[in-house]
């Protein structure tokens, strides 16, 4: 039920106009445009149902087999900048919960809140322009799939992965230090204290895995998030991804693909909330029993 | 200086002392000398933005082929773009359109904010129901997902802009709302005024909203950064305010793209911008957060 995205197809619909300057009606027919509005978007949700997005407007290829080569390419983006976000957020939360109001503390807490401001199209252009000015050496941009070498897909997909990563590891990286603090404060590590566990025990079997589960929600939040950031990044590495595929498609017009990203998105996002959910059983036994 | 910030966001609040405004200011510099900074350096910016067309020392559009891509001079303090136009000029009137975007966008989301989840957490029930399940609906889509598709049917331009930020964060932040609106409803005073007859827009006006209001503020203050940012995100991708505006976005985007090899200063100074302002005013933010709202320190 969540995934109609009814009222932004009708205006979407209702807004179209091919700029070709022909025979804008025997186009309109060809392309199913000349129906009404709300039978465009039954007919739509009709076929979506059967797995069937229709087709580009412009490239006249199946909507489905545009996604399908592209999935994969955001969802590898993804993926490693979530690897990179939990590697820096995770041990640096803790750390800086372990050692609360130092100086360690506090620049890990500015630097934090400084990854949230910077915005992430700015330091990719950074990283575009300084090094090749400076030291004559520029990121590749050149996709290449990973099957085909997969050095040399990542070489690529590495850079906006960790540019990704950080803007995300800021709020991760908060979280992970409130739950800490939290965690810390509770009887049962001051029992844990007393019977002589090793401070690093105490945090990891303890504390950690008590600290994750809010930690492990909010990754699921910042799915969104995610795809958000993916689209400005693709855009500015050339990484022919789900987000620069929308971007196209939004400057080209073409309806059936920016409703076949939109379907994906929603659909993307609950699955990784249902992922998040059940996570919660592995991570929590308390969960497990009820 | 940090006087007119607490102004700016203290006003609403407190009745304890004849000026508020000043003990609170007080408290500020004392308890939060970080936030306050930031504070300050928000309001440079703010004044920037307002009197840009009295500090810039060029139109944004005087363009001079003789002297294009310079470096940085003492004539041209942040050097000149590709088509000769004084960069710094460029910067102040686009702090000019990113504070006219933020304060207007975070006000609508405010306000939208408030009245959804006012009706949200104090009638609950059904109502309640159907505002959180569209709310959820339409937080599953990315922000600029939403956006990009939004703006791509409407057609980019400051008005549209505003509203559809204003729209965006408001829709997401009436949960904030609704949270306190729920909390704040279960005291004493609200069933007394209830059992008293009150009707439900006096108890909303008189009893819930002041007593709501310090995360309202705090809710304000952090959509500013999140929309001057989102802003600078749209036009960046050629989606937000349309040429020959100049915003911080779009100065690091398209044609210029390709000259800042030639002159890397360009790819500096909107970029820096961005980050100094969406900065200072979520450290602001934070240390107002922690000041007037116990309950959201650290989150």
């Amino acid at each position: 039920m969540r995934l109609i995205p009814g009222d932004i197809i009708d205006l979407m619909l209702a807004q179209n106009d091919i700029a070709t300057g022909q025979d804008r009606a025997a186009i309109e027919a060809a392309l199913g445009l000349n129906q009404s509005l709300v039978a465009q978007y039954f007919s739509w949700i009709g076929a979506a149902l059967t797995g069937d997005l229709g087709n580009s407007l412009w490239q006249n290829v199946p909507v489905v087999d545009q996604l399908a080569a592209t999935l994969p390419i955001t969802f590898e983006l993804g993926l490693l900048a979530m690897i990179v976000a939990l590697s820096v957020a995770l041990p640096i939360g803790t750390y800086s919960a372990m050692r609360q109001d130092t100086a360690g503390d506090y620049i890990s807490r500015s630097f934090s809140l400084l990854m949230l401001a910077i915005p992430s199209f700015w330091l990719g252009t950074l990283v575009m322009v300084f090094p090749s000015v400076w030291w004559r050496w520029s990121p590749e941009l050149n996709y290449i799939p990973f099957t085909e070498d997969p050095l040399q897909n990542l070489k690529h997909m590495l850079v906006p992965a960790v540019l990704l990563g950080l803007s995300m590891s800021a709020v991760t990286m908060r979280m992970t230090r409130t739950m800490m603090l939290e965690v810390m404060r509770q009887d049962y590590i001051r029992t844990a204290r007393a019977k002589g566990l090793s401070e690093s025990l105490l945090v990891l079997r303890h504390a950690v895995r008590n600290g994750l589960i809010p930690v492990v929600t909010l990754i699921g939040l910042q799915a969104p998030l995610l795809i958000g950031g993916a689209v400005i990044l693709e855009q500015i590495f050339v990484v022919p991804g789900m987000g620069l595929l929308l971007l196209e498609a939004v400057f080209q017009r073409d309806y059936p693909v920016v409703s076949g990203v939109f379907l994906i998105v929603g659909v993307g996002v609950l699955l990784i909330n249902l992922l998040v959910d059940l996570s919660y059983g592995l991570l929590d036994p308390k969960v497990r029993h009820q | 200086m940090s006087t007119r910030a607490a102004e700016l966001v203290s006003a609403p609040i407190s009745s304890k002392s004849s000026w508020p405004i000043i003990d609170f200011t007080r408290r500020l510099v004392r308890d939060k000398p970080l936030g306050a900074a930031g504070g300050l350096i928000f309001l440079i910016f703010l004044f920037c933005g307002i009197f840009a067309d009295i500090i810039a020392p060029y139109g944004i559009n005087d363009t001079d082929l003789h002297r294009r891509l310079e470096a940085p001079s003492l004539s041209f303090p942040l050097g000149t773009d590709h088509l000769g136009r004084d960069v710094l000029s460029r910067i102040l009137y686009g702090a000019q359109l990113s504070m006219v975007v933020a304060f207007l966008a975070a006000g609508l989301a405010t306000i939208i904010s408030i009245v959804l989840g006012l009706a949200s957490g104090y009638f609950g029930g059904k109502v309640d129901m159907i505002i959180q399940r569209m709310v959820d609906a339409w937080m599953t889509f990315p922000d600029l997902v939403l956006l990009i598709v939004v703006v791509s049917v409407v057609g980019p331009g400051v008005p549209q802009i505003i509203i559809i930020l204003g729209l965006l964060y408001g829709i997401a932040g009436s949960r904030i709302v609704r949270g306190s609106v729920v909390s704040v409803k279960e005291n004493m005073y609200t069933h007394a005024a209830q059992s008293m007859g009150g009707r439900n827009l006096y108890i909303l006006r008189r009893h819930i909203l002041p007593n709501v209001m310090p995360v309202v503020i705090v809710l304000f203050t952090t959509r500013i950064g999140a929309v001057i940012l989102a802003e600078a995100g749209l036009s960046f991708l050629g989606l937000g305010v349309p040429p020959p505006a100049p915003t911080w976005g779009s100065m690091l985007s398209g044609t210029g793209r390709t000259y800042m090899y030639l002159g890397p200063w360009l790819a500096l100074a909107p970029g820096l911008c961005l980050t100094i302002v969406v900065y200072s005013i979520n450290v602001y933010g934070d240390a107002l957060r922690d000041l007037l709202d116990p309950r959201m320190r650290g989150r």
